[in-house]
């Protein structure tokens, strides 16, 4: 019988059963930042304790950095006493950090694929739920706690209970303005937002395919959203180009060697799934959520759920303050931005300025773009992206998290609507406790930026440019 | 390595009604931004609680309470250990839900706060139980996977692995996970990306 991807992985990196019956796992990867880590050190230290492999530990800063004054120290102390600390431990353990001074800063999950860290058939670990976003390149990445990035440093193994593994094959073709955020969204829509809880996710079909890593990326990233810790894409020569060349890659005759086993590490054909699940590409529409989780979205063309449509319709209509029975399109927006994990790399940035080049942002919305990485923000700025989104009223920003989580300077306030490409539509998520968020892609973001309401992004591509 | 075995909790219960209730909601990103876990306690639902006067957190009849009731899916979202952190600080030393998100229920495990789960009919009727009469004791026994209540026993499920790192006190698992370094080592040797291919 074939043996998945995560199988294969998961036999490699097991160490020993524990006594719990747990496996203890070795993790090949572990990735840090400065929210999840200063309890974890101190836990160290607390019991002498020091970090097994420091040189398999990579350190930045995203969460709490303002993308507009990067000045040390900040103006919030909190957010100085957490990269303060931060600094301080990778300093004591000699673990690298890329700070805002650095090319290579940006948000985790943004950097660690960009840099080459990130390659098939690791273990890799990091204090952010996100962290499935590494499957991308056919790794198994886990989102975990402090206490058990306590648990990696100390020992770069977690105690760990098996996961089954999900096939969910997307075939067809993606029809024009319907991009990998859509696809995400329509597969946690049908599945749930716990229909992962148990599995890992493994995307396949001849849409995945045919993806870039970027997209592969954002639809990895949102497994969590649908409750799969894990989520991954097997390797092909679309992983190997992507490698190919970047910082922590192998080169030369290495890169060779590590095709071959990267290649070996993919799921075999017939491989034995827990469960299958098919969509078909023709049946999804450009997305977006009306509720507080995001498994409720609807196609940009549909209309809003009624109340009793769900447990949790009638709570989230509520707060949303949005009526069953009405068209998505044409929902007002305050806020638009572009930016998180889960969309702002340089292509989601390319699609968002598709949309805005030789337009305005309508007068009542503050949009903002905000690249995942200064790298990214390089590169971007290079193509004079940032102009296009300068010129049509975006504001563009440094990298970091940003408005995904508003642990920084950016935040919605009151109960203004946003027009979000990140990942969380949570009650509150976004900074303001009444503060109401729309997922969707980054050029139905652009779209609504430039409407001052949602719009399906296919009507304003086909339109000329004004 | 500090840990304690863990089987019985005993105590009032808090009944928190809702599917999905996320870790946003149980700790807003704001109250992340500390270098320590101190006083999260304070802050637990904190604004679902100013939207919400009678929100069960602020119900002086469940002030103590230390088993809390909760239905689908909770602990959904962000991997923040900060929420069952928030929750063990406020006094809550087990959770009896019918089912909870992953990471959650991890981060939960490895600070001591056990989570365990029951079907939706019986998870209602304790809620509705514990609505009328406050004050009335539950005990949980992981060891026997029963809540005891007003003189009715519901079995409660909870994984092996979980229910013997409770009661073993293996729960924090970095002195498990240290005990035979030399066997870490050996696999890392082993892996085609650490030696360099």
């Amino acid at each position: 019988m074939g043996r998945t991807l995560l199988q294969k992985v998961w036999d490699l990196h097991a160490v020993r059963p524990l006594s719990t019956g747990q496996t203890q796992l070795f993790i090949g990867l572990h990735l840090i930042h400065e929210v999840t880590t200063p309890q974890a050190f101190d836990m160290l230290r607390a019991r002498g304790v020091g970090v097994a492999f420091p040189d398999r530990t990579f350190a930045t800063t995203d969460h709490i950095i303002p993308t507009l004054d990067r000045g040390r120290p900040f103006a919030d102390p909190l957010a100085e006493a957490m990269l303060s600390a931060l600094e301080r431990n990778c300093r004591e353990f000699d673990i690298p950090l890329w700070n805002l001074d650095s090319e290579r800063q940006g948000i985790v999950h943004v950097i660690g694929p960009e840099l080459g860290l990130t390659q098939p058939g690791m273990t890799i670990a990091c204090g952010d739920s996100h962290t499935s976003t590494h499957g991308a390149l056919g790794a198994v990445a886990f989102g975990i706690g402090t206490s058990q990035v306590r648990d990696v440093l100390a020992s770069q193994s977690l105690a760990m209970s098996p996961l089954k593994v999900r096939r969910i094959s997307v075939d067809g073709r993606l029809a024009a303005g319907v991009f990998a955020k859509d696809v995400v969204l329509e597969i946690i829509h049908r599945l749930g937002v716990k229909g992962g809880v148990g599995y890992a996710y493994e995307y396949g079909g001849s849409v995945v395919d045919a993806m870039s890593i970027d997209e592969r990326l954002t639809v990895c990233n949102m497994s969590i959203e649908g409750g799969a810790r894990v989520g991954y894409v097997n390797p092909d020569e679309t992983t190997f180009d992507y490698l190919r060349g970047r910082p922590f890659a192998p080169d030369g005759a290495a890169f060779d060697r590590a095709v071959s086993w990267w290649r070996s590490m993919a799921s075999d054909p017939g491989a034995d799934y827990d469960d299958v699940v098919e969509i078909d590409a023709a049946d999804i529409e450009p997305r977006v959520t009306w509720g507080i989780n995001p498994g409720q979205s609807v196609g940009v063309t549909g209309r809003i759920p009624a109340a009793g449509s769900d447990g949790g319709a009638a709570e989230a209509l509520a707060f949303m303050g949005l009526a069953g029975g009405d068209p998505i399109r044409g929902t007002k927006i305050d806020v638009a931005f572009v930016g998180s994990c889960t969309n702002s790399r340089l292509s989601d940035l390319r699609e968002a300025a598709r949309i805005a080049r030789g337009r305005r942002v309508a007068r009542h919305v503050k949009a903002l773009v905000v690249p995942g990485s200064q790298a990214v923000r390089t590169a971007a700025e290079a193509e004079g992206l940032d102009q296009v989104f300068r010129e049509a009223g975006f504001e563009w920003r440094g990298a970091g998290c940003s408005m995904c989580l508003a642990m920084n300077p950016d935040r919605l306030e009151g109960r203004q609507v946003c027009a979000s490409s990140s990942n969380r539509n949570f009650k509150g998520r976004q900074g303001s406790p009444a503060g109401r968020t729309l997922l969707m892609s980054p050029a139905m973001v652009a779209a609504a930026a430039v409407a001052g309401e949602v719009t399906d992004v296919r009507t304003v591509a086909a339109a000329a440019a004004p | 390595m500090p840990t304690r075995e863990i089987d019985r909790i005993e105590g009032t219960g808090l009944p928190l009604r809702g599917d999905n209730i996320d870790t946003d909601r149980i700790i807003p990103a704001r109250f992340l931004k500390a270098i320590t876990f101190d006083g999260l306690g304070d802050h637990v639902f904190e604004d679902d609680r100013a939207a919400r006067p009678d929100h069960p957190f602020s119900n002086p009849a469940y002030a103590g309470a230390r088993l809390l009731l909760v239905n689908d899916n909770f602990g959904s979202g962000s991997s923040r250990e900060h929420a069952p952190q928030a929750l063990q600080r406020w006094g809550i030393g087990a959770c009896v839900g019918e089912s909870f998100a992953e990471i959650f229920r991890g981060n939960a495990l490895a600070i001591g706060l056990a989570c365990v789960t029951a079907p939706p009919d019986a998870i209602r009727g304790l809620m509705a139980l514990v609505e009328g009469a406050p004050a009335m004791p539950l005990v949980l026994s992981l060891a026997e996977r029963a809540l005891e209540a007003d003189g009715r026993r519901v079995a409660v499920a909870v994984e092996d692995q979980v229910r013997d790192a409770l009661l073993s006190g293996t729960w924090d698992a970095t002195g498990l996970l240290l005990d035979d370094f030399d066997a870490v080592r050996g696999v890392a040797s082993g892996v085609p990306y650490v030696r360099g291919f």
